[in-house]
């Protein structure tokens, strides 16, 4: 028990002496990371009430009934009472519904593929994770970058994630939620800044010799403005984001400086996604109907037509 | 292609002076163990009496003896990361490039997992299962021989990696597509998985062995609600093996068709998906954690129980809270990737399921609590390791609950929050319980005590060790600190990170302790000697017999009226009654088809992982060559005689009734 109290005083002092540096998940500028603390806060403490007795318990059993003492009451044979079981059973029972409650509902709302509400609209940013960097694309800014993500702060980000390889997790602690990126597939984060400031970006999944190196600056700045003002200082770059290009920096390497593209070719992030079912037909992805039985109904007969072609051939 | 495949001189690393030394100490080490053996004239004894051994208390020792071993490798990675991180600060790059570094985090926990808590737990329910029930061996001697082997197979070709060629750089888990034959094209994934496949058959036949052996032998009036309540954990346990270890065989079957013949289960392209083997492997990976803790369970509520001199408080939740652990631990495993994506639906309800399993856990302390209440608590060396797991246990319980809150776990997955949950689990749940056991029944297997004070200096180094080894892991957690980092460049981690590695020495001296235990206790053999067979007033049967047993284990098998099987025969005046007559004692005889099989297929693997194809059909032929000719052998059993079931009984029932106890 003492041990734990020290442990949470040191994280609480830790938190305020080093607060703004600290930079760790306790240490929340986003909306999400914040309400991710106060749930890892507010389960500790529901958790607290029955593990402080039990080891508080623990000890004072083992001293108070510790076999010098020979003048306690001993009851060798006393093995069964159905009061204290029902009791036993019934405490991590209350504590677990009770949790139970509180991850149902912050699950739901803390999905990392739900929009923010009342956020108003996304900005939206294309990761993907290359063998050992990080590839940020603006669709609508229409630049790319590598290793140096920046958005205006209070305005909501939706990332839309996959990986050219190996598996990695996109993870900005100080913002909240993290997501895996996987080759072949697109996942999904949204997340917010409420502060401008830097903060530190990760791959939180090994992902092979350079995975240490994966590390990025994730740049709220303070107002729409500045955020224009950098596109705009992207825009300058000499080198565009060419499928050409992209297979040059695809090529493993590690602790990559940060690299701007002033033009990225349309649809590059969509040709990574589905570089391994180009074999397979084609498919309508951004327009992925709801209904998944549905979507296949309608990928079929493109199939079908691609190995035509192929015979054809 | 080449006559050796892929292997060639340089595979060694004969470059790398860690690897090179290491190797060198090894030799060195089993050059003198080799002149020992030749000096004493020992190399019968080794091999008739154990290597061949069908006899589940040496076959036990000898997992125990396996377990030590690797926990000393294990423990070697354990220090070398923990100085890594420690050097490597600021930037800087420390000693050990990420090479070698990625090979060491993946050795650590594939050998802790697999080669030290397997074997030790294995070991411990060797020794004591079939003692407890009053049975004379297992069901099936010869196939637990060559589980045993089997075992030591796998761990050999781990060893072996470390001379010739290189092991996984994947981590533990080996995900593909890293684990691919694209992203890992050398050999050290395929040692992984031949590895852990000899291994892993080894711990299911185990299973099926010992489960067999509870159903069917069990001592005449024994109902399974009487049977003890490590009995119970271990065939709660040895349900989950044969239940998960099979998806893990089927996992690396696949994963091995992807590396070796150009299939498509988990690759990137051609339709392959890695978040199937992700799935698949945590299906066995989590009930694997159970499989550690639910015997270590077991020991702990022994070790209450006998030395509160009391019967264990409410028997029925325990079982029943054991067996909800077992079926609980089957539905949670996705809580291992709530970050990969799946619906708020979804991880809500694998963390739910998850925190369920708390709620039987809670029971089982507040059990162990009512155990102690009441009782008269002699503070042994098992008691020390029982206390120190309830107070860390808990601790460890409570972090896992947290992590088992999907929007907790979107920002401490993959945290050292999450290294620190479940070291906290493993080391201070499932380790301290074996070091307990081991404590506890040491006497029953070796005839002496444990020197009392090396091992109480042993656990406090362990227990202080391992808080300041892993409560600042908790911290670096929360400072957004991930798993699997070769260096760090963030001066608030500094702090932390060389109080872990200040402690991990800590926890070496605890082992150093360890080690002098055993070496004191050796020399102080005749002290510590135990004649009664029961040093601790045991309740149950395993205490009934000499120290170490019999080696046909029961002259009369006992019949069973009490779940206190052994307290209760003392009470009503039946210990160590000699019966009227002895009947001769059917037993197995000693074999070395276990030994041999379990050689040509680890020989298999070995050519299997460096493309020696001609040398792997040798090995394959070779293993059911020998099983074939040990099929059509009939010289398998023998009976011993009265004359010597007399004679030695006499001596384990002198000692008991000339010797003031009766």
């Amino acid at each position: 028990m003492s041990i734990r109290n020290l442990f949470t005083l040191i994280v609480a002092g830790a938190g305020l002496t080093l607060a703004g540096c600290s930079g760790g998940v306790l240490d929340p500028k986003g909306q999400v990371g914040m309400d991710e603390k106060n749930l890892i806060i507010l389960c500790t403490i529901l958790m607290l009430i029955v593990v402080v007795p039990v080891i508080f318990l623990t000890l004072y059993f083992a001293w108070k009934y510790r076999a010098s003492r020979d003048f306690e009451i001993y009851t060798p044979k006393w093995a069964h009472s159905t009061k204290i079981e029902a009791v036993v059973w019934s405490i991590p029972i209350l504590i677990v519904v009770s949790l139970s409650v509180i991850t149902w509902r912050s699950t739901h709302a803390l999905d990392p593929y739900a929009p923010l509400e009342g956020q108003g609209e996304h900005l939206t940013v294309e990761v993907v994770s290359l063998n050992w960097k990080w590839l940020f694309i603006y669709p609508e800014q229409g630049i790319a970058t590598v290793n140096e993500l920046v958005f205006p702060a209070n305005k909501p980000v939706a990332f839309k994630i996959t990986s050219e390889s190996t598996m990695n997790s996109f993870f900005i602690p100080q913002l909240g939620s993290q997501i895996y990126s996987m080759a072949g597939m697109e996942t999904k984060l949204h997340l917010i800044a409420d502060e401008p400031g830097t903060y530190k970006g990760i791959s939180s999944n090994y992902s092979g010799a350079g995975f240490t190196g994966m590390k990025f600056n994730a740049i709220a700045t303070p107002t729409e403005d500045d955020f224009e003002a950098w596109v705009a200082s992207v825009k300058q770059s000499q080198t565009s984001l060419t499928s050409g290009a992209y297979e040059q920096l695809a090529e493993p390497s590690e602790n990559n400086p940060v690299t701007y593209f002033s033009k990225v070719d349309d649809g590059l992030f969509h040709n990574i996604v589905m570089k391994y079912m180009k074999d397979h037909g084609s498919m309508d992805f951004y327009n992925k109907p709801e209904n998944a039985a549905m979507g296949e109904h309608h990928a079929m007969p493109e199939i079908q037509h691609s190995h035509h072609q192929e015979d054809a051939q | 292609m080449s006559l050796l495949g892929k292997l060639s001189i340089e595979a060694v690393p004969y470059h790398e002076p860690i690897i090179m030394v290491t190797l060198a100490v090894v030799a060195v080490v089993g050059v003198v163990i080799a002149m020992l053996i030749t000096k004493h004239k020992q190399w019968g004894t080794l091999w008739f009496d154990w290597i061949t051994s069908v006899d589940h208390k040496r076959l036990g020792i000898m997992y125990i003896v396996l377990a030590m071993i690797m926990l000393l490798r294990g423990f070697a990675d354990a220090i070398m990361m923990r100085t890594q991180l420690a050097m490597a600060t600021n930037g800087a790059p420390g000693y050990l490039p990420p090479e070698h570094y990625d090979q060491i985090f993946t050795a650590h926990g594939v050998i802790m997992i697999i080669f030290m808590a397997m074997p030790f737990m294995i070991g411990l329910m060797n020794i004591i299962l079939p003692l407890q029930i009053g049975a004379r061996d297992v069901a099936f001697p010869f196939l637990n021989n060559l589980s045993f082997w089997l075992t030591a197979g796998g761990a050999i070709l781990v060893n072996v990696s470390l001379g010739l060629g290189e092991f996984a750089k994947t981590g533990w888990v080996a995900y593909p597509p890293l684990a691919g034959l694209e992203f890992s094209p050398g050999v050290g994934v395929d040692y992984y998985i031949w590895a852990l496949q000899i291994s892993g058959l080894g711990t299911l036949l185990t299973a099926v062995n010992f489960l067999v052996t509870v159903f069917k032998m069990r001592a005449p009036g024994m109902k399974l609600m009487q049977m003890p309540i490590f009995t119970w954990t271990c065939t709660w346990a040895n349900i989950l093996i044969a239940a998960s270890f099979p998806i893990l065989t089927a996992v690396l079957a696949m994963l091995t068709l992807d590396r070796y013949m150009d299939f498509h289960f988990f690759t990137n392209e051609a339709g392959g998906n890695s978040m199937m083997y992700i799935n698949l492997f945590w299906a066995w990976g989590h009930p694997e954690v159970y499989i550690l803790v639910l015997p270590a369970f077991g020991i702990f509520s022994e070790v209450i129980s006998t030395f509160t001199a009391k019967r264990l408080f409410g028997y029925k939740s325990m079982v029943y809270a054991s067996g909800a652990i077992a079926i609980l631990g089957f539905i949670v495993w996705l809580h291992h990737f709530f970050t990969m994506g799946s619906s708020a639906n979804v991880n809500a309800f694998f963390g739910i399921m998850t925190m369920v399993i708390a709620v039987p856990t809670g029971v089982k302390l507040f059990n162990w609590l009512f155990t102690m209440y009441r009782g008269r608590l002699i503070l042994s060396v098992p008691v020390l390791w029982t206390l120190g797991f309830m107070v860390t246990f808990t601790i460890g319980g409570m972090t896992g609950v947290l992590l088992a809150i999907p929007g907790a776990d979107y920002v401490l997955h993959n945290s050292l929050f999450l290294i620190a949950h479940f070291h906290n689990t493993i080391i201070g749940g499932a380790v301290f319980g074996y070091l307990a056991g081991f404590a506890f029944w040491f006497p029953k297997a070796m005839g002496f005590k444990l020197d009392e004070k090396t091992g109480k200096a042993a656990f406090w180094c362990w227990q202080i060790g391992f808080l300041l080894a892993f409560m600042p892991l908790y911290v670096l957690g929360f400072l957004g600190m991930t798993r699997r980092l070769n260096h760090t460049d963030n001066p608030d981690w500094n702090i932390w990170l060389y109080i872990a590695a200040f402690g991990a020495f800590v926890i070496a001296i605890g082992i150093f302790f360890q080690l002098l235990q055993l070496f004191v206790s050796f020399k102080n053999k005749e002290k510590l000697n135990d004649t009664t067979g029961d040093p601790w007033n045991g309740h149950t049967l395993e205490w009934s017999t000499a120290s170490p047993p019999q080696f046909y284990n029961f002259a009369k098998i006992p019949h069973i009226k009490d779940i206190d099987a052994w307290t209760d025969m003392k009470e009503r005046g039946e210990s160590y009654q000699r019966p009227e007559k002895y009947t001769p004692i059917h037993m197995p005889k000693n074999t070395s088809a276990g030994v041999f099989m379990s050689m040509s297929f680890t020989l298999m693997g070995f050519a299997l992982i460096w493309h020696i194809w001609w040398l792997a059909v040798v090995g394959l032929v070779a293993g059911i060559g020998v099983f074939i000719k040990r099929c059509y052998t009939s010289d398998v059993d023998y009976y011993v005689q009265v004359d010597e079931v007399e004679r030695v009984e006499a001596t384990h029932l002198s000692a008991n009734t000339v010797g003031g106890r009766s």
